[in-house]
């Protein structure tokens, strides 16, 4: 481990310390956002180590997220919750590579229009079997994990995510990903299996979000398919990875971070104005900032080095 | 039996309309509008303001509807969409960035409609009266929108088939290349495709609004069946987006009626599976092409 690994790891220890001790302040609002921040920081993050290298705009988020909420939704009363986080984990890597298999060959739009229908087609069965077999649309998840709780194992969960991307970009995966990355016709001359990457990847972010709707099922105490399912969580998770920028691992959560933030204001004043918004955010990243907040932050650190005459890490 | 494939086929007329849309834009401009089913909604919100407001038929408000989505997709086109097409580096640079460009034009357009219209439901009645084929009763409304879609669906096929600015659209849509070097204007034919294709698109909005109840955010379930279909039938196959129109209607109406109407996407979107899977190139598309 070098100096500057070693100095990044105690950074980002304190910094996940400090994250930690949130719930401390007893304030039900901040607790409740920080929970929201958290989920979006393990869905975006481990959203963009398939998305970043890859190219491929997954919307199959809600699906996996649906995926882990009802493996807690449907099995609370019979089998201990820590079972069911690594049975939600299962279910999505299987999942994952069922579905990664099957249409990772697909052109981009292709892709991006079953991964969006993904989550669709199951919410619709879903609702269908819980209207036909079942007596009610939803189900009941009652148990003592309160919002704290949640949230801390959500940091945990982002600490994997984020170790976990730092082994990537170090291991030999991460290097066949750089070069499939830049161009995929070069990475298989040189005998990369690209498909195969491109599949462990995709497991890798959906088992993730299976696992965080499999933590965040407890938040609700009545869990439906819209709430499970919805298309937003998907959008909104590509959003925020774009918008802080996913040729960083640390990017993403700069993205989180503010959109959550925003969000959940206008969702306060204006609640029919939150697709507005996200309109405005997706021309924002195309048009103006295409490499994201963190994008903008090395460009300053950059020019800022340079009017002083300070060469950076040279 | 025979009430769900009339049913359904009345239906795919539609349907094939506004596949035909999309297919002008996904074809030939080579941008995957994904908020094409937003335009659609916007055709049903124009029909639906002008029959309520001011009693104009449905089927005449679609010579008002189509030029005023030919204008907004040109515009659209002009200044979000070429940008992006002069700016990308690689086919693969383009595609994501209209993805995410026309995903931004759909949030845009689904919250302003949000912001006109409100959250609600839409629906309102007009030629709601049975009329009998077989000695079945069909609404006669769901009839007129299939005569109107077969009507423009005609038009559109034989001007692309049949005459010699037709013929350019279909040169373009083979070879922007080799289009632009026997002279014809590649830039303006791609406005013009994409634009009316949103023009199109509209219109099947404004006839689905006729028996369709629809409200702001339904327009990505458009976006969806009208893509199921252009794949389906082969990308630039007008012929083949035709019949995987038909098939998605007869599947719709088949899985609403005997199995539960909450399942019709779910049924189109087995077919999508089933197509990606085994026939990716279309139902009449050749291999690797």
């Amino acid at each position: 481990m070098t100096r500057k690994e070693k100095r990044n790891f105690i950074i980002s220890f304190l910094i996940f310390a400090i994250a930690a001790l949130l719930p401390l302040t007893h304030s039900g609002y901040w607790v409740s956002i920080g929970v929201t921040i958290a989920m979006y920081a393990v869905l975006a993050t481990s959203w963009a180590l398939f998305s970043g290298p890859t190219h491929y705009i997954s919307l199959a988020s809600a699906a996996f997220f649906g995926i882990g909420m009802y493996v807690v939704g449907g099995f609370i009363e019979v089998i201990p919750f820590p079972v069911l986080i690594v049975l939600a984990a299962l279910i999505g890597a299987i999942f994952a590579a069922i579905v990664g298999l099957a249409t990772l060959r697909l052109s981009g739009v292709y892709f991006v229009i079953f991964t969006l229908g993904l989550a669709e087609f199951i919410r619709q069965i879903m609702t269908w079997i819980q209207t036909t077999m079942g007596t009610s649309s939803g189900l009941y998840v009652l148990t003592e994990i309160t919002e704290s709780m949640i949230y801390w194992q959500l940091l945990v969960l982002a600490a994997i995510v984020f170790l976990i991307g730092w082994w990537i970009g170090r291991s030999k995966l991460g290097f066949a990903l750089r070069i499939i990355g830049n161009d995929e016709m070069v990475a298989s001359h040189c005998g990369i299996d690209t498909a195969s990457f491109k599949v462990i990847l995709f497991i890798i972010s959906g088992t993730f979000a299976a696992i965080t709707g499999a933590v965040l099922a407890p938040r609700w105490t009545y869990v439906e398919p819209t709430i499970a399912f919805s298309p937003m969580i998907s959008f909104q998770v590509v959003i925020m990875a774009l918008l802080g920028g996913m040729h960083r691992l640390w990017g993403p959560i700069l993205g989180v971070i503010p959109f959550t933030l925003l969000w959940d204001l206008i969702s306060g004043t204006f609640p029919n104005q939150t697709s507005l918004l996200l309109g405005a955010a997706f021309l924002l990243i195309v048009y103006l900032i295409p490499n994201g907040i963190a994008g903008l932050l090395e460009n300053f650190v950059k020019n800022g080095s340079k009017d002083i005459g300070i060469d950076g890490d040279k | 039996m025979i009430e769900v494939i009339f049913t359904g086929l009345l239906l795919g007329g539609s349907y094939a309309l506004i596949a035909m849309g999309l297919q002008l834009q996904y074809g030939v401009a080579r941008i995957m509008n994904l908020a094409n089913g937003e335009i659609l909604v916007a055709g049903s919100f124009g029909a639906f303001w002008l029959y309520t407001g001011s009693r104009l038929s449905p089927i005449l408000s679609i010579f008002l509807v189509m030029p005023l989505a030919f204008v907004f997709n040109w515009l659209i086109y002009r200044y979000l969409l070429r940008p992006l097409v002069r700016r990308a580096k690689s086919h693969g640079q383009l595609e994501v960035d209209s993805i995410l460009a026309t995903f931004g034009i759909t949030f845009i357009m689904v919250g302003l409609m949000l912001a006109i219209f409100g959250g609600e439901y839409f629906n309102y009645s007009y030629l709601a009266v049975p009329f009998n084929i077989f000695g079945k009763p069909y609404a006669l409304n769901r009839i007129m929108a299939f005569l109107m879609s077969a009507l423009l669906g005609t038009a559109l096929y034989v001007w692309i088939y049949r005459t010699r600015s037709g013929m350019t659209l279909r040169a373009v849509s083979v070879s922007s290349q080799a289009s632009e070097l026997v002279g014809i204007n590649v830039p303006l034919v791609l406005a013009l495709a994409f634009s009316l294709g949103g023009a199109i698109t509209a219109a099947g909005g404004a006839l689905l609004s006729m028996f369709l109840t629809f409200d702001a955010s339904i327009g990505v379930v458009f976006t969806m069946k009208a893509l199921i279909i252009v794949i389906m039938g082969g990308v630039g196959d007008i012929r083949g987006a035709i019949i995987a129109a038909f098939i998605l209607g007869l599947a719709e109406t088949a899985v609403a009626s005997w199995v539960d109407p909450g399942l019709t996407l779910a049924a189109a979107y087995l077919l999508f599976i089933l197509v990606l899977l085994f026939r990716p190139q279309g139902l009449f598309g050749r291999q690797s092409s």
